[in-house]
């Protein structure tokens, strides 16, 4: 793999189960997880173990987030093989900084039906929005679709 | 010669844009990607795909993305950026120019 020193490479974000063993005198430091945002929308939080030059991601004890205005669900995952093109953003959680005062945690049964009631809201305003635009004769092309390079 | 100048100087193909996002290493930018999520963040590295690693990030928009409150450095896969705002004062156009007309040159031989 071509990795040439300074240039933008995950190479130092791979969270290696290896060198999390304790060596003597010294601390073992917990590990962060990452985080990482589809294309698709969702949200998956995991050790991230490996990587390749087309950013395709190997994660570990995943768990898929999901938002729903100040709430959130997680469900377990497991292993999760990303293909690289998926990949909108990936970021290291920061354990220090504060992030649990606006959110509130929910079972993943509560989380799943504000998404289904989410869904159906955006889903109806889309259809609405659509409409209107093909009366025009005006048609937007949606982003995920776009031709990739 | 700035550090864009000497990068530019040297021939590199499709190198144009690689070359001139190293040159912004450091600087504070705002990347806007194409499901509308705004970062700002100091560029910390680039690669030759334009993907683009940021420190200290902190969504501009308001924070309909709750999901980024902990997370401090990022990677951005290059695909699936729209723009990367600049500082104005930070780019010099008339060298940007000049390097984009060279390198349209020697595309067309």
């Amino acid at each position: 793999m071509n990795y040439v020193p300074g240039t933008a490479s995950l190479i130092d974000d791979i969270d290696n189960v290896a060198s999390c063993l304790p060596q003597t005198g010294s601390i073992v430091t917990d590990y962060n997880k990452h985080l990482v945002l589809l294309r698709d929308g969702r949200t998956l939080i995991g050790y991230l173990r490996s990587i390749d030059q087309f950013a395709n991601l190997v994660f570990h004890q995943t768990v898929e987030r999901i938002h729903v205005g100040k709430k959130f669900g997680d469900i377990p995952r497991g292993i999760f093989i990303v293909r690289g093109e998926n990949v909108v953003l990936l970021g290291e959680i920061d354990v220090e900084k504060p992030c649990d005062t606006v959110l509130q945690q929910v079972s993943i049964e509560e989380i799943l039906e504000e998404q289904r009631l989410q869904q159906q809201t955006k889903q109806e305003t889309e259809k609405v929005k659509m409409q209107v635009l093909k009366d025009r004769g005006l048609s937007i092309p949606k982003a995920d679709n776009l031709d990739e390079y | 010669m700035s550090l864009l100048a000497l990068t530019l100087a040297c021939r590199c193909v499709f190198q144009l844009f690689y070359s001139f996002f190293k040159s912004l290493v450091g600087k504070d930018v705002v990347v806007e990607l194409k499901n509308d999520l705004s970062i700002c963040g100091t560029l910390h590295s680039v690669d030759q795909y334009l993907n683009i690693k940021l420190t200290d990030i902190s969504v501009t928009d308001p924070e309909k993305y709750p999901h980024m409150l902990s997370v401090k450095n990022c990677f951005i896969r290059g695909s699936v950026v729209r723009y990367v705002q600049l500082p104005a004062d930070e780019v010099d156009t008339q060298l940007l120019q000049d390097a984009a007309r060279k390198e349209a040159m020697q595309q067309k031989q």
